[in-house]
């Protein structure tokens, strides 16, 4: 026993790496003044900004003048749905997604289709994927958008951003992706991959939280999200978060810099949990696809039982983890991802979301292979499900 | 969320197992919801002398089957069935909201458990299948029926 912590929810959020929370500390109370001011006070915290998203804008391989900050990833997902829904309404009304979104871009479709558009939300295979052929296959006349996550928060899969972007730019439709697990993990470029819109959010990388942008390429029309003054081009309205963005800026240079190294860190914690927890619990299965995920992204289901309870034994052992079980969640179904990849309600139950980060270690991933196997065991002994297998 | 009585029925569940030579079991819930119960009693002279559960579900689901089983030895059969999922959550200091759901899963276990036993002793034609109305209650709500005929 001990007081032992070993934070495994990254994909839920990250801390604020010290280098990150230095860069923001001068813009509380020193060089606090708004950047929309005349004076030097103003004017330096204005400069400041503008660093922060050419810093932003090189790590996606975009121009600063393409960067958007937002209030957070879910805002950017907004915006990006809404805004180009309502500069293109009399293009078209039809939006192209998948059924295994962030609720961000899930809810933004419906209230889409409450106000008129018509959204396809295309089914994934096992492992997650969306294929371009089927976003092809879905295209009609009258299809303004295609928005397409690169990578699952819950099952970790990448999605084939740049295959997907190539049938958005020949058909001359505009491609957004909700980049808000991707950026920071794994290497983007909005220019290569063909990506019009993309959402991203500073906490899941080591920036605070509060703050996230959305980038939109150059010449695409999209409706103003915040009518007010003049901020962010009269697109996003609002006195700007300073230390929020100086921090965003700061995390994205952090990650951009780091991003392959920390990729092969983060890949083989993963690897050696999956293996590890392979060999020695019976009756699991991993979601999402095997190779083509997200480098700190470990997601199990254990047969026989309920996702909760794991959770609260696993914090019992100081282990902090997610879940997509009906009952960590105020609703009575499992999460939506899982039941799109196919997986029975009482399976997707008992899944098990690790996500590694910057303070894991190898010494961490034997700590849970020796834990999880003793609660997997002790939870199973008492559940009737498990009895009937057993009796088999 | 939860308060530290649910926790510690959680941690240290009572009665966790079954009963060999029960005369009463019962298993209700469904796979479907993330939840199901089983009830093993052991009913002599119409007093519960014995009760043991197997659970598959949330903390919540774990911890009101330990307190159920708690809550029914020693009881006759007759104050057993007024055993109800506002007694059994009660005696948990609470339960947030949206686990209430789970408590009725213990009324229910505890209920099916009798029903089992008066069946087999003889005391209710087989095909009678007294639940109160609260049977299959999650199924229900899957299927999107609103009426939940007495569940309160």
């Amino acid at each position: 026993m001990g007081n032992r912590i070993v934070y495994l929810d990254h994909a839920a959020t990250t801390s604020v790496k010290p280098e990150v929370f230095d860069a923001m500390k001068p813009y509380f109370c020193e060089h606090f003044g708004n950047a929309s001011s005349i004076y030097s006070l103003g004017r330096e915290t204005k400069t400041a900004i503008e660093e922060a998203r050419e810093k932003v804008a090189r790590a996606l391989g975009a121009q600063a003048s393409e960067i958007y900050f937002t209030g957070s990833g879910s805002e950017a997902d907004n915006w990006a749905l809404k805004g180009i829904a309502a500069a293109n309404r009399k293009k078209g009304l039809h939006i192209i997604t998948s059924a295994i979104e962030h609720p961000a871009i899930m809810n933004s479709c419906k209230y889409l289709e409450e106000e008129g558009f018509e959204i396809t939300y295309l089914p994934v295979d096992s492992d997650g994927l969306v294929s371009a052929e089927q976003v092809k296959n879905a295209i009609r006349d009258n299809t303004i958008l295609i928005s397409i996550m690169f990578a699952n928060n819950e099952i970790g899969t990448i999605e084939p951003i740049q295959a997907i972007g190539a049938v958005a730019r020949q058909r001359g439709i505009l491609f957004h992706t909700d980049a808000v697990q991707a950026v920071g993990n794994v290497p983007i470029d909005v220019e290569k991959m063909n990506i019009d819109l993309l959402s991203l959010s500073g906490h899941k990388f080591y920036g605070p939280k509060g703050a996230g942008a959305l980038y939109v390429r150059k010449g695409v029309k999209i409706a103003s999200f915040i009518h007010g003054g003049h901020q962010e081009k009269g697109k996003r309205a609002s006195t700007e978060n300073i230390p929020g963005i100086i921090g965003l800026g700061k995390a994205i240079e952090l990650a951009a810099e780091n991003i392959d190294e920390y990729n092969k860190k983060l890949v083989n914690l993963r690897e050696k949990t999956i293996e590890g927890l392979i060999a020695k619990v019976p009756y699991i299965r991993l979601n999402g696809h095997r190779s083509n995920r997200l480098p700190g992204n470990v997601n199990i289901s254990f047969q026989f039982i309920e996702g909760e309870s794991l959770l609260l034994m696993l914090d019992m052992k100081g282990i902090c983890a997610s879940s997509g079980s009906a009952c960590s969640s105020a609703s009575l179904d499992p999460s939506h991802v899982l039941l799109a990849i196919g997986l029975p309600h009482e399976i997707a139950h008992g899944s098990l979301r690790l996500t590694f980060g910057d303070e894991n270690s190898e010494a961490d991933v034997d700590y849970l292979l020796e834990e999880i196997p003793r609660i997997v065991t002790r939870l199973r002994d008492m559940s009737p499900l498990y009895e009937a297998v057993k009796e088999k | 969320m939860y308060s530290e009585k649910v926790m510690d029925h959680f941690t240290n569940p009572r009665n966790v197992g079954e009963i060999k030579d029960a005369n009463g079991v019962g298993q209700v819930g469904n796979p479907k919801c993330g939840d199901i119960m089983k009830m093993y009693l052991k009913i002599e002279n119409n007093i519960i002398v014995d009760a043991k559960f197997k659970t598959f579900g949330c903390g919540a689901a774990v911890a009101t089957s330990s307190m159920a089983t708690e809550l029914v030895k020693g009881k006759t059969v007759d104050e057993a069935m007024k055993i109800t999922n506002m007694v059994v959550a009660e005696a948990l200091d609470g339960l947030p909201p949206q686990k209430m759901h789970c408590s009725n899963l213990a009324e229910e276990a505890i209920a099916a458990a009798i029903e089992d036993y008066r069946r087999k002793s003889g005391l209710v034609p087989n095909e009678s299948i007294d639940c109160k109305g609260c049977c299959n209650r999650c199924n229900r709500i899957h299927e999107n029926v609103d009426d939940l005929g007495g569940c309160e």
